[in-house]
Order: structure tokens, then sequence, then C-alpha cells
């Protein structure tokens, strides 16, 4: 039963992996790839059990911090240059 | 009591993969980034709940429980933090929501 949710996870995964290749906007991409992390936290909780090595739990854990220190960073500096751009917009007009 | 906590474990954990792939499929499929966002929470939130709350029953009291604990609270804290930096990092960057556009599409000022 664990492999139903596994192949659920990793076709999900496969999809988002392709929303961040097409996505037209840099924020389509941040967002697919944020997905992407959720599902691998989730995806190594069940491959954990699926192979009975609860050490994979840790690497949850530690791929979760991660993901999220990584999305916030990239937001912030794509905030960041949206607020260059549109303040050197505004210093044009 | 362990067939019915393995039945109820199995049910969570079928619907978490269901959901987990509706959210995929609508965050691939939406017309706009706010769409997708809406898509994509599915499975960050619902998702993740079903399917690690299925494999808490099945894990029963032990260290892994916890562990498992950890982590959905810690997902359930950070996934709508980050979707909401994104969602205003994205409207601070010009990204109009796509109802927003098709009607001002329609009725030009």
């Amino acid at each position: 039963m664990y492999y139903v949710v596994t192949i659920a996870t990793l076709i999900t995964m496969a999809l988002a992996l392709l929303r961040a290749l097409l996505g037209p906007s840099v924020y389509d991409r941040v967002l697919a790839v944020n997905m992407l992390g959720t599902k691998t936290v989730l995806l190594l909780s069940v491959i954990a059990f699926l192979y009975g090595r609860p050490d994979f739990l840790d690497l949850a854990l530690a791929y979760a911090l991660i993901n999220f220190i990584g999305v916030l960073a990239v937001l912030e500096f794509f905030r960041s240059r949206a607020l260059r751009r549109s303040a050197e917009r505004g210093a044009r007009q | 009591m362990t067939a019915l906590l393995d039945t109820l474990s199995w049910v969570l954990l079928s619907l978490g993969g269901l959901s987990v792939l509706i959210g995929g499929i609508g965050a691939l499929r939406m017309p706009d980034l706010y769409t997708r966002m809406h898509a994509a929470s599915v499975t960050d939130s619902l998702g993740a709940i079903l399917v690690l709350v299925g494999i808490m029953l099945q894990a029963g009291l032990s260290l892994a429980t916890i562990k498992l604990i950890v982590i959905l609270m810690f997902l359930l804290l950070t996934s709508p933090t980050s979707s909401n930096a994104l969602a205003s990092a994205a409207l601070l960057a010009g990204t109009r929501p796509f109802a927003e556009a098709a009607q001002d599409a329609e009725e030009p000022k």
C-alpha cells in the first residue's frame, strides 16, 4: 500500500518539475520547486516505512528545513529585485 | 484493533495519495499563478496531513511517530508562510490575478 502513495508522490513530483520547466514567470518556478520540496519530504517519510528504515525520517526533517529556508531566501532575492526595478522606473518617470 | 488501525491508515494513505495527485495535476493545469498556488496548497496541507497521519497509525507509539509529528507541525507552519511570501512577492512584482486580467480584456477602459 505504501507503493500507491510512493507512485502518486512521484507522479506529482514529475508534474511539479514539468511546471517548473514550463512556468512562464519566475514565481511559477519557485512555486513548483517549493511543491517539489514538500513532496520530497512526504516521499522520504513514506520510503522510510516502505524499506523499514526509520532513520530516513531525519533526512525528511532536514530536507523540510532546507526547503523552507531556501524558498524564503530566493523569494527575498526576487522581492528586493522587483522593488529595485520599480524604484528605478519611478525615478525615470 | 490492529485490523481497524490498519484499515484506517490505508484509507488515510490512499486519500493522501489521491489529494497529492489532484494537487499536482491542478498545479500543472491551472491558468495562472494564484490558482496554481491554490492547487499546490492542497498537496501541502491536506496531502501532508493525510499521508503523515496514515504513516503514524502504522508506526504506533514510537520515536518514529514523534519525528513524524515534528515533520507535520513543521510543514503546517512553513507552507502557509512560504505561500504568503510567494503571493506577496508576486503581487509586488505586478503579477495580476487571472479573473481581474480577463475582466479587463473584456471591457477595455
